[in-house]
């Protein structure tokens, strides 16, 4: 039977890329907790510290890529990216590499959490590839430097589509397309002509197109107005972290980064060097992005578990982390979990 | 720096551009509100919509820049089947090269808002960036869109505003980015800030990535004091900014260049839905004419109508819909005009 794979309910292998910083921390906290839950899958723990290629560049180790492309599947932690200068983003690299054209990143106002919002309940749906990510810069002459912003057709109708899919499977009822074509009026108006195709296509959801500076005014004042927004690659970034302050941060929203091979799951927020190896990351993120990641994978009954175990613990408020204004570590908030696993599964 | 204005007699002339939407009825109430207060201001208006020819354009660019001032609506610019069109708005602050825009936004103790005491300073680029409109197709379905950023206009900007924060006592300069995706020209934006921070040692200076930053606010709108940005961040963070003290219908923006002065509402909306309906909030737009007034040093009569606006936020709490109240445009209007008849006949004496 050696080298046939197992596509039923067996165990399945995931790729885990602990990542830098407090990366390892909230990665062992999620691999616990999916322990305890007797969650039917294996890690392949993979390193993506760049290496030097045959070109000279650096970039992520073969070995790694290989994994991903193997399992189709992965949970990232966040990776460091050095500011002004050195190697290209690696965030960036693994997002294309594996063509992850869509970021979703679900925010939602967490129960017993208060922040000044408490009817936060937005997607974010982000062209991942391409945009004013598409990295070329130049300088034309001393002093004066042009960055390309690339929006294609292909690649503007797939996340289009892609966010009325996601709205129709997860009974959301409304798509805002966020833009600035009034200004953009090539590269954004042809990201919303794709929209509108695909809306016309989806008369189930409703569909409606809003400038981004009129959705950051509007978002801040009452967020209850956005259901689904879908937008190119900047906006996104730009929005998601915005609506994560709304919920009360970076340490609560989770993200999935869906490609056509395959899907990675990842937490939004950055490395937090200042805390990193002391105990005192919040895993949330990261553990509620493998939440996504098993009902991606229609592991519905474990994913319900967890999450549950996950908010109650929060709801309670007896072992938060630092950043929701506890005192419990890391660790503490994890076992906590796990002890509500055991409880829920009786 | 020497601004012309046009000065005639002890009266000033300046530009009005109504624009699209509630512009005109917010141009109306200015009007009316200075004719109250004694205001020596006559206006040149110049209708600019969407549909206007570009020898309309090209007038009410020359009619600025005889006067040297001007008070703006948002002239629509909606994308439609012509993609060639350029905004107006946009053009305009290029023609006049009016590099910075900057929005002073306080809150106002009685307006209803999740936040309270804040009070940042915007200093955004306003003439490049990735409102430069140069956009190709090469290939079909295939766009791409330049982003130009220049040392000198980002020097230039950084400059102003240091100078402003040393000049209103501001203590550190926040300068907004993505240097770790754009490296080479949001890089240069950054550098160049960092640079020009240096023959500023009384003033703090750091630095934020565009995305935490917009987290940022809306978590701690407090720690922020002076913010440089390019363009596109620009409007983003004022736009956030302006929801979090209450909304699009109560800060204004100015636009600066070496020569001009164009001064409108903080969001500068076209708030087409609300035209005609006596729903908007005309605090924005009065408090851009109240800037453009303490620009032609017309202090007193800026004052005049500034307390009259703040008695009427603050005091007698007349709000319109927008800020939870139940007033009309006209209610806001005539309980000013009350305060500025008070005040000035008392002064009489
Ligand atoms: N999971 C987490 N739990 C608790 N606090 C967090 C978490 N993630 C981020 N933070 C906090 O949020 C702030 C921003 O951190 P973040 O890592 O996003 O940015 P950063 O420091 O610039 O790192 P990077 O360079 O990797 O993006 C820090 O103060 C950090 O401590
Ligand atoms: N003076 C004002 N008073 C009250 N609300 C305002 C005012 N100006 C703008 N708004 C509000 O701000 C938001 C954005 O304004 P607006 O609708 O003009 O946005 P827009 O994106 O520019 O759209 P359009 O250009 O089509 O009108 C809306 O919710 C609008 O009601
Ligand atoms: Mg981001
Ligand atoms: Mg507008």
């Amino acid at each position: 039977l050696s080298g046939t794979r197992s596509y039923s309910t067996d165990v399945r292998t995931v790729t885990l890329i602990p990542g830098d910083g407090i990366g390892p921390e909230i990665s062992a906290a999620v691999q616990k907790i999916f322990t305890a839950a007797n969650v039917p899958i294996v890690w392949e723990e993979v390193d993506v510290t760049p290496v030097k290629g045959p070109d000279g560049k650096f970039g992520i180790p073969p070995s790694a890529i290989e994994s991903v492309n193997r399992n189709g599947i992965g949970l990232k932690g966040p990776l460091m990216t050095p500011v002004g200068k050195g190697h290209r983003s690696l965030n960036l690299a693994i997002r294309k590499e594996f063509n992850l054209y869509a970021n979703v990143r679900p925010c939602r106002s967490i129960e017993g959490y208060e922040t000044l919002y408490n009817d936060v309940d937005v997607v974010t749906i982000r062209e991942n590839t391409e945009g004013e990510y598409s990295g070329i810069e130049h300088e034309i002459v001393d002093g004066v430097v042009q960055s390309i912003k690339l929006i294609t057709e292909p690649a503007s109708r797939r996340v289009a589509e892609y966010a009325f899919q996601y709205a129709r499977n997860n009974g959301r009822s409304k798509v805002t397309a966020v833009h600035k074509a009034n200004i953009m009026r090539m590269s954004d108006g042809l990201f919303l002509r794709c929209c509108r195709e695909a809306a016309e296509k989806n008369p189930d959801i409703r569909f409606e197109e809003k400038y981004l500076d009129t959705v950051c005014l509007n978002m801040v004042q009452d967020p209850s107005q956005y259901d689904v927004l879908v937008m190119p690659n900047l906006y996104g970034d730009i929005l998601s972290d915005l609506c994560a302050g709304l919920v009360g941060g970076l340490g609560l929203t989770p993200s999935g980064n869906i490609g056509e091979g395959g899907a990675v799951f990842e937490s939004v927020h950055g490395t937090a060097p200042d805390i990193a190896g002391q105990d005192k990351a919040n895993p949330t993120a990261l553990l509620l992005s493998a939440v996504m990641m098993l009902r991606f994978m229609n592991l519905y009954k474990h994913a319900e578990i967890i999450e549950r175990a996950c908010f109650e613990t929060i709801k309670e408020g007896n072992y938060r982390t630092g950043d929701l204004g506890g005192k419990a570590k890391c660790s503490e908030f994890t076992n906590e979990i796990c002890s509500k696993i055991d409880v829920l599964q009786g | 720096k020497p601004f012309p204005v046009a000065q005639y007699g002890g009266r000033f002339t300046v530009t009005m551009l109504p624009g699209d939407g509630i512009g005109p009825e917010l141009m109306g109430y200015v009007k009316n509100i200075f004719r109250y207060a004694g205001v020596p201001v006559d206006f040149e208006e110049i209708q600019i919509h969407k549909e206007s020819s570009e020898e309309e354009f090209r007038n009410a660019l020359i009619c600025i820049r005889r006067n040297g001032v001007a008070l703006k609506g948002s002239i629509e610019s909606k994308y439609g089947d012509n993609t060639s069109e350029i905004s107006r708005n946009a053009a305009l602050r290029v023609e006049l090269d009016l590099f910075a825009n900057v929005l002073h936004c306080k809150s106002y103790p009685a307006v209803r808002s999740r936040y309270s005491d804040v009070d940042i300073i915007i200093v955004r680029q306003n003439t490049e960036g990735e409102y430069s409109m140069l956009e190709h197709e090469n290939v079909k379905g295939v766009i791409e869109s330049l982003k130009i950023i220049t040392r000198k206009e980002s020097e230039r900007l950084a400059r102003y505003a240091f100078d402003y924060a040393v000049k209103y006592g501001r203590t550190r300069v926040t300068s907004v980015h993505k240097a770790n995706i754009m490296k080479l020209s949001d890089g240069l934006f950054l550098e160049t800030c960092r640079n020009v921070s240096k023959d500023y040692p009384e003033i703090e200076f750091n630095n934020m990535i565009v995305d935490n930053a917009c987290m940022q606010l809306v978590a701690k709108p407090q720690q922020f004091d002076v913010i440089v940005l390019p363009n596109l961040y620009g409007n983003v963070v004022s736009n956030i900014v302006c929801g979090l003290v209450g909304g699009a219908g109560i800060l204004s923006g100015r636009n600066y260049g070496d020569h001009f002065a164009v001064f409108e509402p903080g969001t500068r909306n076209t708030g087409t839905t609300m035209a005609g309906r006596n729903i908007a909030n005309p605090i924005a737009m009065l408090n851009a004419s109240c800037d453009m007034l303490e620009h032609l040093n017309l202090s007193y009569h800026a004052n005049l109508i500034r307390d009259a606006i703040n008695k009427t936020l603050n005091v007698d709490m007349i709000h319109t819909v927008d800020l939870g109240g139940q007033a009309t445009s006209l209610d806001v209007i005539q309980n000013i005009i009350k305060i500025i008849q008070a005040n000035t006949s008392s002064s009489n004496w």
